[in-house]
């Protein structure tokens, strides 16, 4: 029972870990980017909700209503004034300009917030649980699943029965030829990386939640999204969700054997899965 | 003008002035015990560690177009050989440096061959996860301090020379020969045949392929010996540091942010620019260091804007305006000078 109860945890942990993973899988899908920034970002979506929490006195899943478009915009800004400028065939300088903006960031919260260790108080639905059949389970956990089963689903959706969604698997099959049909390719692009960043804030705010965070805390958090897409298999968003959930059962058997392998196994899952299948479980582009 | 009086050099006027210009600043630097403090030979110790650290890394992205993030595992990797064999196998910190490297390079031969299924930037990213399981890894070793880190025993430090002032020369002297033993030997390097077809590889790695060019190897044996190298700096970093712990030895922000900057700000592929982008970053960090976070934030922000605006970094800008090279790599062919004919 004690290990299935682990396996249960570790699924609903790797929702979150979905939730990490789902904007770098959506950006590297529409426009091959990489961004580096992206775990500070989930950061930065943590303290929005926490500042919103604090003046406003909201809720801070109500604070997603304001968060998450905040982000978007943040997302379509940052895209169309800097990003664009790096795309092209050469690898550097999206790579090194994400990367300058992870310090940024991360030096920038470091000003504003200081250092010390911040929480989100989400009152009762902390510590509320439901017993299933003999295990456990948090309601946020559950809940944080749900988001991230709704957040696949819905970028699914969008991606192949939407407008938006043939305009994004376009100028990934070809920006060139999709810009002669009349598709502005950096307005699209500061599309997805808009709602790429929206889906960080809802990653963001669950984290704030879940667990204490500080400014330092982006690498890691970009570390878990990128083995959950490793894991997965690129461009595949349902990938993505097994992904996730490997990463997560992955780390509580771990904890399970030594508190102190929790992560440690994580990273050697993703090792292990790198060796056998180099191109994730579920590819479907060639990296 | 028959084709004969074309002639082809490496050399320039300008490169032999800047070898002896070299030749002459390197004795001024050896002799630097007898003329600097003690806190200007510390500085220039660990600024000719970053020299040879960045060095490494561009010979790397620069060159094999291997850009890493994860150099950090190699850093601390090296320092914490040199902790584990002074202290538990009783070896001479210089022996324990040596085999750093050799540790260091039989280490990246699995980590290489896993980490080269990854392309561009998702490789970056995973060499950042080695680095993470180094780091988690060392963390769990509870014989070198586990999490909160060891520091190196006095008799170990003594048995470098007995003497303070003695032990400080010998640490900047390390320093300084690992630097110039870096710069000389990725110059030497590029040099060669492997070089050339390296900077094939550099410039169209399908064209490469076509001459036939093993790309995986090439780039296999510059990961190995980048990270050898890498564990001997990261070894004498920690003999200058004399203390180690899993969040020092395997900090993403000291040794892989920094090393980039120093690269991209100087110039990325160039051995010129790791020099320069290291003056430069040492002269920044040394006037702004106060500001604390506001000096890292400008730090990003020059970053980003030179690889927008000039992506060859200053030592690019000063090539595209010059036509120099201080370390002869290419060939020119030098046209004769045209005669007076009637």
């Amino acid at each position: 029972m004690d290990w299935l109860n682990a396996i249960v945890q570790g699924t609903l942990l790797g929702g979150l870990y979905v939730l990490f993973a789902a904007g770098l899988s959506l950006i590297f899908g529409v426009m091959r980017l990489v961004n580096i920034a992206h775990g500070d970002l989930i950061v930065l979506g943590a303290y929005l909700g926490l500042t919103v929490t604090t003046t406003v006195g909201l809720h801070p899943l109500a604070a997603l209503v304001i968060v998450v478009p905040a982000m978007g915009l943040i997302g379509y800004a940052l895209q169309r004034g800097l990003l664009n400028q790096t795309l092209g065939d050469d690898l550097l300088p999206p790579l090194l300009v994400t990367f300058g903006l992870s310090v940024i960031l991360q030096n920038g919260l470091l000003e504003l917030y200081t250092a010390d260790p911040q929480k989100m108080d989400a009152g009762a639905l902390e510590t509320a649980s439901v017993t299933v059949g003999g295990l456990t389970l948090g309601v946020l956990p559950l809940l944080t699943f749900g988001f991230a089963v709704a957040v696949i689903w819905g970028l699914q959706w969008t991606f192949y029965r939407t407008g938006l969604g043939r305009a994004f698997r376009a100028v990934s099959d070809n920006q060139d030829i999709a810009q002669l049909m009349g598709l502005n390719r950096r307005h699209i692009f500061g599309l997805a990386m808009a709602l790429a960043l929206a889906v960080t804030a809802i990653a963001g705010i669950l984290l704030g939640i879940r667990t204490s965070f500080d400014p330092s805390i982006g690498g890691g958090r970009l570390i878990f999204g990128f083995e959950a897409v490793i894991i997965g298999g690129l461009g595949n968003l349902w990938g993505t969700l097994a992904g996730g959930v490997i990463l997560g059962v992955a780390q509580t058997l771990g904890a399970k054997i030594d508190p102190g392998w929790q992560i440690l196994s994580g990273h050697l899952a993703f090792l292990i899965i790198l060796a056998i299948r180099p191109n994730g479980l579920f590819p479907r582009i060639a990296a | 003008m028959s084709l004969q009086d074309y002639t082809v050099t490496r050399s320039s006027q300008a490169a032999r002035v800047a070898a002896v210009l070299g030749a002459l600043a390197l004795i001024v630097l050896v002799c630097a015990p007898w003329w600097a403090g003690r806190a200007d030979m510390r500085l220039m110790g660990e600024l000719f560690l970053y020299l040879a650290l960045a060095s490494l890394w561009n010979l790397m992205a620069g060159y094999a177009g291997l850009v890493s993030v994860g150099q950090q595992a190699f850093v601390g990797f090296g320092g914490y050989v040199l902790f584990a064999l002074t202290m538990f196998g009783g070896l001479h910190p210089l022996a324990a440096i040596g085999l750093a490297g050799l540790l260091g390079a039989l280490v990246s031969m699995p980590v290489a061959v896993l980490i080269f299924r990854l392309r561009g930037a998702y490789f970056a990213i995973g060499t950042w996860v080695i680095a993470e399981v180094f780091r988690l890894g060392f963390a769990q070793i509870s014989a070198l301090g586990g999490g909160s880190g060891s520091s190196l025993p006095v008799a170990i430090v003594k048995s470098l020379a007995s003497k303070r002032a003695m032990r400080e020369s010998i640490s900047y002297w390390l320093a300084l020969g690992a630097a110039v033993l870096v710069v000389g030997c990725v110059y030497l390097f590029l040099r060669s045949r492997k070089g050339l077809a390296l900077t094939a590889i550099r410039d169209n790695e399908l064209a490469a392929a076509s001459l036939g060019i093993d790309i995986w190897r090439a780039k296999f044996t510059v990961y190995v010996v980048t990270s050898a190298l890498t564990a001997m700096i990261g070894a004498l970093i920690f003999l200058q540091k004399l203390r180690i712990s899993p969040d020092a030895a395997f900090s993403v922000n000291d040794w892989t942010a920094f090393v980039i900057f120093i690269v991209v700000i100087g110039g990325i592929g160039t051995i010129e620019g790791p020099i320069i982008g290291t003056l430069v970053f040492f002269a920044l960090r040394e006037t702004l260091a106060d500001l604390g976070t506001i000096y890292l934030i400008v730090l990003g922000l020059v970053a980003i804007v030179m690889m927008l605006r000039a992506p060859k970094g200053i030592w690019g800008l000063v090539r595209s305006r010059f036509d120099l090279q201080l370390f002869p790599l290419g060939y020119r062919v030098i046209a004769p000078k045209p005669e007076k004919e009637a």
